[in-house]
């Protein structure tokens, strides 16, 4: 692993071929690491993972790219906001602070907070949704309730009341916010995970792991946790789409330090000035859009997630024309273990 | 019976641990909490405040924390849920009553429709999956992704500034006096469609989602075949598997309604319609703490209800659920 193309090779999920180096050899060795991942392929995930990349490089690159210092007044024009032009390309605020660096600069902690609210809060929902699952009992009967509790109890007053009592040092660190999101949006994912840890525990293949002597943590890493992946993934995926809407209200709501620039803080700017009563869209429209398209392509990915997980809810394919084909036998139709081909039903001329 | 009683349980005892921490969250920060929200005030302090926030936070008391924490159960059984900072001496539960009956309203009636409108949609496009509304889907994730009050400014900004068809915010005309008179319900209804709209068309796409996602499961059962083997009409068949899939639907209900009350709250605020988003954003403005926990309690006694509503459809619902095991 000391030269790059090494590196390239051990990164694309453990091939096999990647010989030479004794790491290598050893990963080769473990069974089930050498396996290719299928990763699925339909538009929807492809178009979540391009407007998501744009927005990840934007969190990276934007501090840098915007011209001016997001807090600074550009322009000695005062009180009144300034419509777009070509020195602002998104126009000012009523502080003459330039629209378009302060969306540039926000997209930075928006990311930050979004993706490490997501890692934690996936993190939480394995350890204590398989737990509950595959051990049951009064364990089962204290998890699965824990995770009912925050599920039902509405998250946003409970996060103003935790953040308003912040100190405010608090309120501008991004860490602190991913984590005190995170405790409140782990609940729904421990309780997907658990239930199917249930309906996976009793499958033979986990049987004869268990009479074959294999310890609990081994089972539930080797054996449960692999074929939980989709619904961790997709669980991850909700909970990110649920920390960017949380994050941009605890913003909006002035709860985070107004002067920690996020979308969230832009809006709340844009808000207290009344700027959508007096028609000054530039300013609440750019931030606006960003967290809503970065919400539709984790939506996106997500539905691209669902239906890797659940094939029957795929649309795709199932167009007139295809079915025509399909019942001429021009095209080969595809069966799928396990499932019902309902082609022909469904999309008949006559029921 | 059995059923709705372990739910009642449980929401009994959700309800004892959302007081919990509500109790314990000022008390677990650092310091003292009476003297960092003072210096949160910066100024506009009065003796009053000074004395509420002690009341509610057992400063100036000899009382342990055992004590303290039974007077507060007791306080909060009887309705007092103390006295905000800056309404004073206006109580809490008094300042909450005022803004209730606006919130219950519109969300209720937009949860209503939304759910309505959302469930019929999802069969819909179940129903046709394939065509042009299954592909239009994605594209409703738009609505869904988006935060409820960028929607309310849109929405503001389109129909109120812009085509100037509906009044920009308030629940009514503040030249008019509330009364039982048909103008005045007329008026309050100009009043809500954005709102509620907003909120319908925010939340409908996730019930939209969920219905068509189980009804596609759904259609492929086997006693669909069978329905549709002896010769039932489209129509019936599709009946017979959407009253199947509503389950889900019914069931998930917690999980949704949290995120429509949280979104309706950021709504209001928007709209300044005197709601209890409306009186929580003066709470967070004026860091009133009393009246801040007293609607996270109001809030999530009202989600627990609507909740046990939930379960009381599902049971009515699923006669499954009826048998005694």
């Amino acid at each position: 692993m000391s030269t790059t193309t090494d590196l390239g090779t051990g990164g694309a999920g453990g091939t096999p071929g990647s010989t030479g180096s004794p790491e290598g050899a050893a990963l080769a060795i473990v069974p089930g690491r050498a396996r290719s991942v299928r990763f699925p392929r339909s538009p929807k995930i492809i178009i979540g993972l391009v407007m998501l990349g744009f927005f990840l490089l934007l969190a990276i690159v934007g501090p840098w790219l915007a011209p001016y210092s997001p807090g600074a007044s550009v322009s000695t024009t005062n009180g009144v906001p300034q419509p777009p032009s070509a020195a602002h390309l998104l126009g000012t605020t009523q502080l003459q602070q330039d629209v378009f660096s302060q969306l540039l600069v926000g997209g930075r902690s928006m990311l930050l907070v979004a993706f490490l609210a997501g890692a934690i809060a996936t993190v939480l929902s394995v350890v204590i949704g398989v737990t509950a699952g595959f051990l049951s009992g009064l364990t089962d009967d204290l998890l699965s309730m824990l995770a009912n509790f925050f599920l039902v109890l509405p998250a946003l007053p409970l996060l103003i009341v935790i953040f308003g009592f912040l100190p405010s040092s608090g309120g501008s660190n991004d860490v602190l916010i991913g984590l005190i999101i995170a405790i409140t949006g782990w609940a729904w994912g421990a309780r997907v995970l658990r239930a199917q840890t249930l309906s996976l525990r009793n499958r033979d293949y986990v049987d004869s792991a268990r009479l074959a002597g294999e310890r609990n943590w081994r089972i539930i890493g080797y054996e449960i946790l692999p074929n939980l992946l989709p619904i961790v993934a997709s669980s991850f995926l909700f909970t990110v789409l649920y920390a960017v809407g949380t994050y941009t209200a605890m913003a909006f709501l002035g709860l985070v330090n107004p002067q920690h620039w996020s979308w969230g803080t832009m809006l709340f700017w844009a808000q207290s000035a009344n700027a959508e009563i007096s028609g000054y869209w530039w300013w609440y429209l750019p931030p606006g859009l960003a967290v809503a398209f970065l919400g539709t392509a984790l939506a996106l990915l997500n539905f691209g997630v669902d239906e890797f997980i659940n094939p029957r809810l795929r649309a795709a394919g199932l167009t007139r024309k295809r079915v025509r084909k399909y019942a001429t036998g021009e095209v080969p139709r595809r069966f799928t273990i396990g499932l019902t081909p309902v082609v022909e039903l469904r999309e008949g001329e006559r029921p | 019976m059995r059923v709705i009683g372990r739910r009642l349980v449980f929401y009994l005892i959700t309800a004892l641990a959302a007081i919990t921490v509500n109790f314990f969250i000022p008390r677990l920060m650092p310091g003292n909490p009476v003297e960092a929200i003072l210096a949160r005030l910066q100024g506009q302090i009065t003796p009053g405040t000074i004395k509420s926030l002690e009341a509610q936070f057992g400063v100036q008391t000899t009382e342990g924390l055992f004590g303290q924490y039974l007077h507060y159960l007791n306080n909060i059984l009887h309705g007092n849920l103390g006295i905000s900072t800056s309404y004073y001496p206006t109580p809490v539960s008094s300042v909450i009553k005022s803004a209730l009956p606006w919130t219950v309203g519109l969300v209720g009636v937009a949860t209503v429709i939304s759910f309505t409108l959302g469930t019929l949609l999802g069969v819909l496009v179940a129903w046709r999956r394939g065509s042009w509304l299954d592909n239009a889907l994605p594209a409703m994730t738009f609505f869904q992704a988006a935060p409820y009050f960028f929607i309310a400014f849109l929405a503001l900004e389109l129909f109120s500034t812009r085509l100037g068809w509906f009044p920009s915010g308030r629940a009514y005309n503040q030249l008019d006096f509330p009364a039982f008179s048909l103008s005045f319900a007329g008026d309050v209804f100009s009043h809500a469609v954005l709102p509620a709209l907003t909120i319908v068309v925010c939340s409908a796409a996730g019930w939209i989602v969920g219905m068509r996602n189980v009804m596609v499961t759904t259609m492929d059962e086997d006693y669909v075949l069978v329905a549709q083997a002896k010769g039932l009409g489209k129509r019936r068949v599709v009946w017979y598997a959407a009253r199947n899939a509503i389950l889900p639907s019914v069931s998930g209900f917690s999980l949704a309604i949290g995120f429509v009350v949280s979104g309706a709250l950021l709504t209001e605020i928007v709209f300044s319609y005197p709601g209890v988003g409306w009186i929580l954003l003066q709470a967070v403005n004026n860091r009133d703490y009393p009246l801040l926990q007293g609607i996270f309690l109001i809030i999530t006694f009202a989600v627990l209800a609507a909740n046990l509503a939930a379960d009381f459809v599902y049971v009515l619902l699923d006669p499954r659920t009826r048998q005694e095991a």
